[in-house]
């Protein structure tokens, strides 16, 4: 049978001579690529307390952001969502009531907001598509989870804190 | 002698029809249909004397007539002029009518807020269409836009004057449709605005009409203020018999599940309402039970409406529930257990103005 590739080659199934069983020579050739490892550079890290820079462009984590006086920049407009090729955001919208000024920029605003972070894919069509400047794919991951409940983010794990309100621990 | 009526023949960018005499250019367009068709914002078939106000349906007649083939010194509005025989018309081959609409665009954005991202109007708005196709970017206007605060019209209508664009059609539908006007434009010019002059309820069977067909936001239906957008809702044909004999009945339900968010009327390609409805058809009818669905509504593939309209779908069978002995799949979540969105205890839809803060917040 003709080879498919020019580097296949017989295997040698002749018993082992007495130097080859003590494995000797074949332990040295080892630790001699073992050894040359420890003066090369690392290409790991100690993840936990070492962290890799991300780039600038890096999808991670939604967030929802506020302005600069701390109200929602979101009015519930749908484009994130009819942009989103997973169907992965969902929204309900509400009218900002007098006195709720200080809470929302415009005068709709959403009620709810979530982002099923199981069927997203990082995309980043919701940030480009939101005219608002409400959404932002930040530079950190999604954690990780035992349950499925977990990856469901509503408004209170999206939102950025208010100034002057505490951070969530 | 059974006399036979002579037809004009008209000639619009290089097509040939021949219409009856006293047609209009936009409606011998029309006539022809696709693309050369040009778009009105203010002229509206089904009402009498609309038309002449917003000028986006200019075009060029580049011949008069065959009696005089000067062409008309200026463009002309195609939704007023009537056509003569052996008149030529040039509308979307004539850069010409591209540049001048593009102006009129400008001039209509003027002081138009482009809220889009609140406005309810937004993907089914005409001059989001029209601004898209025709318009420019951006504005050269660097003054303060005009603002008014809203008005509520009635429980039911609701008044962004901001918006609108001064195209008149509410105001001939109040004129035609009801029995008695309440509305009309106040001021002249810049300061002109429409208005009940004293701050009165709009309160007639036939006056949701004007949402129909107001092209921008101006007014909107409050029944279904914020409720939703309209691209996330399912649009269907559905009749009733109405017990008012001047309503047709047949209109499009807005849903999402078995939720009916909005009742309209049935709309043609060129957004022009195809029957009147009355007010209890549109505000109050929104329970499934009361109609009688007839299928999806068609609705144009370049609409953002249609997304998510999957037409045509074949869903694969599912063979997990026999390969499982007749068991069914284990649900590994229940959505509704962790998701605070579309809550089966809250009906959006149920809610008679926007949902508020208390709307939500309730158990």
């Amino acid at each position: 049978m003709q080879a498919l590739t020019s580097r296949a080659r017989q295997v040698d199934r002749k018993p082992m001579t007495f130097i080859e069983k003590i494995y000797l020579w074949n332990i040295l050739k080892g630790m001699v690529i073992t050894f040359k490892h420890i003066w090369k550079r690392k290409e790991t890290v100690r993840y936990p307390e070492q962290k890799r820079p991300f780039s600038p462009v890096f999808r991670g984590l939604h967030i929802l952001n506020r302005d600069a006086e701390g109200r929602e920049n979101c009015t519930a407009c749908g484009l994130c969502a009819v942009a989103c090729p997973a169907e992965a955001i969902t929204m309900e919208a509400a009218e900002r009531k007098p006195g709720e000024e200080h809470l929302y920029r415009e005068e709709k605003y959403a009620a709810r907001y979530e982002i099923n972070m199981l069927r997203c894919i990082f995309c980043g069509f919701c940030e480009e598509a939101c005219p608002k400047d409400a959404i932002y794919l930040t530079e950190t991951f999604a954690p990780a989870n035992y349950n499925r409940e977990g990856f469901i983010y509503g408004k209170q794990d999206l939102l950025i804190p208010a100034p002057g309100e505490k951070k969530k621990a | 002698m059974a006399e036979e009526k002579k037809l004009f023949k008209v000639k619009i960018d290089n097509i040939s029809v021949e219409v009856e005499p006293g047609t209009t250019i936009l409606n011998a367009a029309r006539r022809i249909g696709g693309d050369i068709v040009p778009p009105a914002m203010c002229y509206y078939s089904k009402l009498q004397g609309s038309g002449g106000k917003c000028r986006t349906c200019l075009v060029k007649v580049t011949k008069g007539s065959e009696a005089d083939p000067r062409p008309m010194p200026k463009l002309v509005a195609s939704c007023r002029t009537t056509v003569m025989d052996g008149m030529e018309v040039a509308n979307i081959t004539s850069p010409e009518v591209q540049e001048a609409r593009k102006g009129v665009v400008e001039f209509l954005l003027l002081n138009h807020p482009l809220d889009c991202p609140v406005c309810d109007q937004a993907g089914e708005c005409h001059l989001q269409d029209l601004s898209y196709e025709h318009g420019a970017e951006t504005t050269r206007y660097e003054f303060k836009r005009r603002t008014f605060d809203r008005i509520d019209i009635g429980d039911k209508i609701q008044l962004h004057m901001t918006r609108c664009i001064l195209c008149y059609r509410c105001v001939f539908t109040a004129d035609q449709l009801t029995e008695k006007r309440e509305h009309g434009v106040l001021g002249r010019g810049e300061v002109a605005e429409i208005g009940t002059y004293i701050h009165q309820s709009l309160d007639n069977n036939f006056i949701g009409n004007v949402i129909d067909v107001c092209p921008v936001g101006a007014l909107t239906d409050k029944t279904f203020r914020f409720k939703n957008r309209v691209w996330f809702l399912k649009a269907v044909d559905a009749h009733r018999q109405c017990e008012d004999p001047k309503c047709c009945g047949k209109t499009v339900l807005w849903m999402r599940g078995d939720e009916v968010f909005r009742v309209t009327a049935r709309k043609d390609k060129y957004g022009e309402v195809e029957d009147w409805i009355c007010d209890t058809c549109r505000f109050d009818k929104k329970d499934v039970k009361d109609w009688v669905i007839e299928g999806p509504r068609n609705i144009d593939r370049h609409s953002v409406i249609s997304q998510g309209h999957y037409v045509g779908v074949h869903k694969p069978k599912d063979t997990l529930v026999e390969v499982l002995d007749g068991r069914q799949p284990k649900l590994l979540l229940d959505i509704h257990t962790v998701s605070e969105v579309n809550r089966p205890d809250i009906d959006l839809s149920q809610i008679d103005g926007p949902a508020h803060s208390d709307d939500f917040n309730k158990k």
